[in-house]
C-alpha cells in the first residue's frame, strides 16, 4: 500500500474531496463563529440546495456550474430570512434554544424535501462527468478538479469580503465583541441574518459542486456533517482559512486512514485527530484561544 | 428540606397506568417515553445543572446496551447481572471520557462535541468489532423468563423503567439539595467565580458525568433487553444522542421533572402528528418539527418553565399582591 | 405527490371522529349484507434513510390488494375485501415496534412488510407475543428465521441460500467461459446485510477455487469511492464482488468507469443497483455487463409482465421490493381463503402448510419449514443492452450470460 502510484492518487483524492468538504465547514464555521451556534440544520440546508442544483439541471436545463449563481443568492436570502425570522426570534438568545430551534428546523427541511420530492435518488448525468484528467498515475475527475479550483476561489473571496469589506469588518466586529459592536452603531440583527445568510451560501455553492459525481435524495446531506463539525474545531471556529486548510486536511487523512485501515474503520482516524486536536489544542490551526 | 410528595405523586399516578389500561399500545408508548426520560434524566444531570452539554450521550447508552448484551450472548452471563455491569460500564466509559475532557479545560461547544466524537468513534468500532457481531449487531436470544429480564407481558419492562425513572428523579431531588448538587450549579452559572471560591471544579464536572453516563446506560440495557436487538447505529448512533438533549430542554433543563416532561411531551407530539397528517410519509415530521420551534418559542425556560410562571401568576391573582418581578 | 388512497383516508377520518358522523350521515337506506373486511397491517419504513425500498414496497403491498379486492375479495369469507392498515416504521427498529403494537390494536390478522433486517427482527418479535402471523418481505438476514418463532414466515431467500446460489452459478458462469476468473476482491457495505455476505463469500470462495485478495468494506452511506476503486485498481483483481445499497453501488460503479477500472467481470450478490432499471435508464455505460445475484421476478410469468407494465404506467420503476411485497400479498390472501377465517391461529396454520403457486418469483415449489419458504431463491442477471435479462437458472434465462466482459 505504499507504493507512490497508489499514494500519490489517494492524496489527491483527499484534497479533492476534502476541498468540497472545506466549503461546506466553511458556512458553518462563519455561522459558528459569529453567532455562537452550532447550526443543526446545516446538512438539511445542503440537501435542499442539492436539490435545488438537480432542479435547475432536470427542469431547466442549467448546468450545475452556471446555476450556482442564482442559487447562491436565492440561498443566501432563504439562510438571512431563516436566521432573522425563525431562529433569531424563537430563540430568544439562548444557546440551548437555538439548538433545538436548528434540530427542528433540520427535521421540517429535510421532511419537506421528502413530501414534496420523494424519497427516490436523484442524479444528474453530464456529458463531462466520466472525463479525466491524467496527472502520471492518477486518474482526476474533470469535475472534481473544478470542485478544488471553485472552492479555493470562494474562500479567497470570502477572506477579501471579511477583511476589505465594511460588512465583512462589522461581522468581525460581532464576532469578536458583540456589545460594543452594538454601542458603535452595528445592526447585530442584521449582520447575525447576512452571517448565516453566508454560510447558506456556501452551502449552496458546494451542492452545486457536489451534483455532478453525487447524488441527491431528503437524507442525503446529513452523510457531510459530522465531517463538517471536525473541519470546523480543527481549523478554528470563524476562521475562513483555518476551514479550508483544515478541510484539505481531513481530506487527506480520511483518504489514507481508508486506504490503511479499511473505509469503514478509517472514519475513525478523522474522528481520532477529532478528539486529540479538541483535547491539546482546541483553538485549532487558526482560531482564537478557547 | 423539599417536599418528597411532588415526586411520590407523580410516581404513584404513574404507576397506576397499567393498572387503567390493558392497552399494549398505550404500554409500549409509556415505556419508550419513560426510557427517553430516563436518558434524559442522564443528560440533565451534566447538561441542566452542570451546564455541560454533551452531544454524545450516545456513548453510555450504547456502553449500557451492548455490555449487557454481549454479556448475554456471549459469555452466557445472567441478565440482571448483565445490567448491573452495563451501568458500571457506562458509568466508566463516562468517567474516562470526563477527565480527558475537562482536564483538558474543554468547555461549551468544545465539550459538546468532543463527546459527538467519542460517540461517533464508538459507533464505528462497534460496526467493525467482531465482539460486537460487527455490522450484523447482537441479537439476544428470545427467552421469556424473569430470570433473564424478559416478560411476556409490557407491564413488568413498564415497572422496571418506571422504577428505574423513580429512582432517578430521587437521586436528582438528593442532589439538588446537596452540597454536590450546589457546586453543580454555581459552576453552571459561573466557573471561575465557584473555582474562586474554592470548588474543585474539574471534580464536581466529573461525578457529575459519571453519574450522568450511569444513568443513560441503565436506559442503553434497557432497550437491549427490551427490543432484543442492537447493532452500532442504534446502540451509539446520533437519534439517542438527541433524544437525550431534547427531552430535558424541552421540559424544562435543571429542573427534576424536565426530562419526564419533556420525554410525554414530545412522543405525544410525535404521535398526534402521526394522527393528522395521516399516511404521507413524512409530513408528521414536518409538523413535528414545526410544533417543536413554537414549543421553544414560547417556552423558552422549557415546559417546566411555563408551569412555574403559571403557578407564580396563579399565586400572585390569589394574594392580589402585584406580581413578583420576573428574573 | 403522496397517495391518500382511500383506505387510509378512512383511517384519518376514524381517528379524528369525523368518521362517527359520516357513518351516521351515510347509513345505508337498504342494507346490503357486505362480509367484514380482513384487516392486513402493512409495515414499511416509508419516512427516513430507507424511505425510498419503503415506498416501493408499499407500492407492491397495496397493488396486490386492490388487485384481491377488485377481483370479489376472499371469496371464503363471502367475498371479504382486504382493508390495508398501512404503519411507517421509519427506518428504526423501535419504530417498527410500535407499529405493530397500533396493529394488533386495530386487530389486524396477519402483517406483512419490515424491509430492513432489524426491523423485521422487532417487528416479527412483537408480533410473536400476539401470535400474529408476520410475513417477511425482504429482511435476508437468517437470524430471523431461527429464532424459533412459530409466527414468522418468510416467502423469500435469506442470506444462505443467496450465497450459496451466487456462488454455484459464478462457478457455472466462469466454468464455461474457461475459468479465466481466479482473482476476487469483495467490496460490501459494514452493516448486517453486507458483513454477513461478506463473511459467508469469505469462507465459501476458497474452496471454490477463486482468491479473495481484499474485502473492503465501508459504510452506508459512503461519500466517495475513489480511494476504494484505487485499491481495487491496484490489486487489479479478474472480478470485483460488490455488496451495496443503492446509492453506494450507483457511486461505485460510476468512479470504477471513470477510473477506467474494468475487471473481466463485476459480480454482485445482492448487489444494489445492479439489478435496477432505474440505474440502467440513468447511467447505461457504467451499468453495462454488470452481472448480479438478487430477488428477481419470473420473466416468464404474465402475471409478473402485466404488473411490470402497471408499475411502469404509474411511473414507478420495477423494483424488487414492489414484486416481494406482491407475491407475499398474494401467499396471504390464498392463506386466507384456505383457512377461511380471519383468526390469526387459523392463518397461522394455513401458511405453515402452503404450497402456493400463484406468485411471481422465480421460485421452486412453495414449502415452509421453520417459517422459511424451501422454494426460495435468487437468480442471476445481468445487463445487457437498456435491459436486463436473467442469465441463470436455464429454466428462467431470458439470455446467455457475457463473460469476461469486453474491452470497453
Amino acid at each position: 500500500m505504499l507504493s507512490p502510484a497508489i499514494l500519490v492518487p489517494a492524496v489527491l483524492n483527499g484534497l479533492m474531496t476534502g476541498a468540497v468538504y472545506a466549503l461546506i465547514a466553511l458556512g458553518l464555521t462563519l455561522i459558528y463563529g459569529v453567532l455562537h451556534i452550532i447550526n443543526f440544520a446545516h446538512g438539511a440546508l445542503l440537501t435542499a440546495a442539492m436539490f435545488a442544483a438537480f432542479f435547475a439541471n432536470n427542469v431547466l436545463g442549467l448546468d450545475p456550474y452556471l446555476a450556482a449563481l442564482p442559487l447562491t443568492v436565492l440561498f443566501f436570502a432563504l439562510g438571512y430570512a431563516l436566521q432573522r425570522f425563525v431562529i433569531g426570534p424563537a430563540g430568544h438568545g439562548d444557546d440551548r434554544n437555538i439548538l433545538l430551534v436548528t434540530l427542528g428546523l433540520a427535521i421540517v427541511i429535510e421532511n419537506a424535501l421528502l413530501v414534496a420530492f420523494r424519497a427516490d435518488t436523484r442524479t444528474i448525468n453530464l456529458p463531462y462527468a466520466f472525463d479525466v484528467i491524467e496527472v502520471g498515475t492518477a486518474f482526476l475527475a474533470v469535475p472534481r478538479v473544478i470542485a478544488f479550483a471553485v472552492v479555493v476561489l470562494v474562500a479567497l473571496v470570502l477572506w477579501l469580503f471579511m477583511r476589505r469589506t465594511d460588512t465583512g469588518k462589522a461581522i468581525r466586529a460581532v464576532a469578536k465583541e458583540k456589545f460594543g459592536a452594538e454601542l458603535s452603531g452595528i445592526d447585530v440583527g442584521h449582520i447575525y441574518a447576512v452571517t448565516f445568510g453566508l454560510g447558506t451560501a456556501c452551502v449552496a455553492v458546494a451542492a452545486c459542486l457536489l451534483m455532478p459525481t453525487y447524488y441527491v435524495n431528503p437524507t442525503a446531506g446529513n452523510a457531510f456533517v459530522l465531517i463538517a463539525f471536525t473541519i470546523v474545531v480543527l481549523g478554528g471556529m470563524g476562521s475562513v482559512a483555518g476551514a479550508l486548510i483544515a478541510g484539505l486536511f481531513v481530506g487527506v487523512v480520511e483518504s489514507l486512514s481508508g486506504l490503511y485501515l479499511g473505509e469503514s474503520l478509517g472514519q475513525i482516524g478523522i474522528f481520532v485527530m477529532f478528539i486529540l486536536v479538541l483535547l491539546f489544542r482546541p483553538s485549532g490551526l487558526f482560531g482564537e484561544r478557547a | 428540606m423539599r417536599a418528597w410528595a411532588p415526586i411520590a405523586i407523580v410516581v404513584a399516578l404513574l404507576a397506576a397506568v397499567p393498572l387503567v389500561t390493558a392497552s399494549n399500545v398505550v404500554l409500549n408508548f409509556m415505556v419508550v417515553a419513560l426510557l427517553t426520560a430516563l436518558v434524559g434524566q442522564g443528560w440533565n444531570l451534566l447538561g441542566g445543572y452542570g451546564g455541560q452539554y454533551s452531544f454524545g450521550h450516545a456513548a453510555f447508552f450504547g456502553t449500557g446496551a451492548y455490555a449487557t448484551a454481549i454479556l448475554q450472548v456471549r459469555y452466557g452471563v445472567n441478565a440482571w447481572l448483565g445490567f448491573a455491569i452495563g451501568i458500571a460500564a457506562g458509568a466508566a466509559v463516562g468517567a474516562f471520557i470526563g477527565a480527558l475532557s475537562f482536564r483538558s479545560g474543554l468547555k461549551g461547544s468544545y465539550f459538546a462535541l468532543v463527546t459527538l466524537a467519542f460517540a461517533e468513534v464508538l459507533r464505528i468500532v462497534a460496526s467493525v468489532a467482531p465482539i460486537t457481531g460487527a455490522g450484523v449487531g447482537t441479537l439476544i436470544k428470545l427467552d421469556l423468563r424473569a430470570e433473564a429480564l424478559q416478560f411476556q407481558s409490557r407491564v413488568p419492562f413498564y415497572w422496571i423503567i418506571l422504577g428505574l425513572v423513580a429512582v432517578s428523579v430521587v437521586i436528582m431531588r438528593m442532589i439538588e439539595d446537596s452540597r454536590f448538587g450546589a457546586y453543580l450549579v454555581a459552576l453552571r452559572e459561573n466557573e471561575d467565580a465557584a473555582k474562586a471560591l474554592g470548588v474543585n471544579t474539574t471534580l464536581v464536572k466529573l461525578a457529575a458525568m459519571t453519574i450522568s453516563a450511569a444513568i443513560a446506560a441503565a436506559g442503553g440495557c434497557f432497550y437491549a433487553q427490551y427490543f432484543l436487538f442492537i447493532d452500532a447505529g442504534i446502540a451509539y448512533g446520533p437519534w439517542i444522542s438527541i433524544a437525550a438533549l431534547l427531552a430535558p430542554i424541552v421540559g424544562g433543563a435543571g429542573t427534576v421533572f424536565g426530562p419526564l416532561l419533556g420525554a410525554l411531551v414530545v412522543k405525544t407530539l410525535g404521535e398526534a402528528t402521526k394522527l393528522v397528517a395521516g399516511d404521507a410519509p413524512g409530513l408528521d415530521l414536518v409538523i413535528y418539527g414545526c410544533v417543536l420551534i413554537l414549543i421553544v418559542a414560547f417556552a423558552p425556560s422549557g415546559i417546566a418553565g411555563l408551569l412555574l410562571k403559571a403557578r407564580q401568576r396563579f399565586a400572585a391573582l390569589k394574594s392580589l399582591r402585584p406580581e413578583p418581578p420576573h428574573g | 405527490m403522496f397517495r391518500f388512497s382511500r383506505v387510509s383516508r378512512r383511517r384519518f377520518l376514524q381517528s379524528t371522529g369525523l368518521g362517527a358522523v359520516a357513518g351516521l350521515v351515510s347509513a345505508p337506506v337498504v342494507s346490503r349484507a357486505q362480509a367484514t373486511a380482513v384487516k392486513v397491517g402493512i409495515l414499511h419504513p416509508v419516512s427516513g434513510a430507507l424511505s425510498y425500498s419503503g415506498q416501493q414496497g408499499r407500492l407492491g403491498a397495496t397493488m396486490a390488494i386492490d388487485e384481491i379486492n377488485a377481483a370479489g375479495g376472499i371469496k371464503a369469507l363471502g367475498g371479504a375485501k382486504i382493508e390495508a392498515v398501512l404503519g411507517d416504521a421509519q427506518s428504526t427498529p423501535d419504530g417498527g415496534n410500535a407499529e405493530v403494537e397500533k396493529m394488533n390494536s386495530a386487530e389486524v390478522s396477519a402483517i406483512v412488510g419490515g424491509y430492513a433486517s432489524a426491523i423485521c427482527l422487532a417487528a416479527s418479535q412483537t408480533a410473536a407475543r400476539y401470535d400474529l402471523p408476520y410475513v417477511v418481505d425482504v429482511g435476508v438476514v437468517d437470524s430471523i428465521v431461527t429464532r424459533g418463532l412459530k409466527n414468522t414466515f418468510r416467502f423469500g431467500p435469506g442470506f444462505g441460500v443467496i450465497a450459496k446460489t451466487a456462488l454455484d452459478n459464478l462457478v457455472s458462469i466462469n466454468d464455461q467461459a474457461g475459468k479465466v476468473a481466479k482473482t476476487v476482491v469483495i467490496v460490501h457495505e459494514d452493516s448486517a446485510f453486507g458483513a454477513g455476505l461478506a463473511k459467508l463469500l469469505n469462507a465459501q470462495l476458497p474452496d471454490r477455487g477463486f482468491q479473495v485478495l481484499a474485502t473492503i468494506p465501508h459504510p452506508t452511506p459512503t461519500r466517495d469511492f475513489n480511494n476504494v476503486v484505487l485499491q481495487i485498481k491496484a490489486l487489479n483483481p479478474d472480478l470485483v464482488i460488490p455488496a451495496d445499497y443503492y446509492n453506494e453501488y450507483v457511486l461505485l460503479a460510476r468512479t470504477m468507469q471513470q477510473q477506467r477500472v474494468r475487471p473481466k467481470g463485476i459480480y454482485s450478490v445482492l448487489g444494489g443497483a445492479a439489478s435496477s432499471y432505474k440505474f440502467v435508464k440513468e447511467f447505461p455505460e457504467a451499468a453495462q455487463y454488470i452481472m448480479d445475484c438478487n430477488h428477481w421476478f419470473d420473466p416468464k410469468n404474465a402475471k409478473a409482465i402485466d404488473l411490470k407494465k402497471k408499475v411502469e404506467g404509474k411511473g414507478e420503476f420495477f423494483t424488487y421490493e414492489v414484486y416481494m411485497n406482491y407475491s407475499c400479498v398474494l401467499l396471504l390472501a390464498d392463506a386466507l381463503e384456505r383457512a377461511a377465517s380471519a383468526d390469526r391461529a387459523k392463518i397461522t396454520a394455513a401458511l405453515e402448510s402452503s404450497t402456493f403457486a400463484g406468485h411471481v418469483m422465480p421460485y421452486g415449489p412453495t414449502k415452509f419449514v421453520n417459517g422459511q419458504n424451501q422454494g426460495a431463491a435468487p437468480v442471476n442477471t445481468q445487463v445487457l443492452g437498456n435491459d436486463i435479462q436473467v442469465i441463470l437458472p436455464a429454466a428462467f434465462a431470458s439470455a446467455k450470460a457475457v463473460f469476461p466482459m469486453p474491452p470497453a
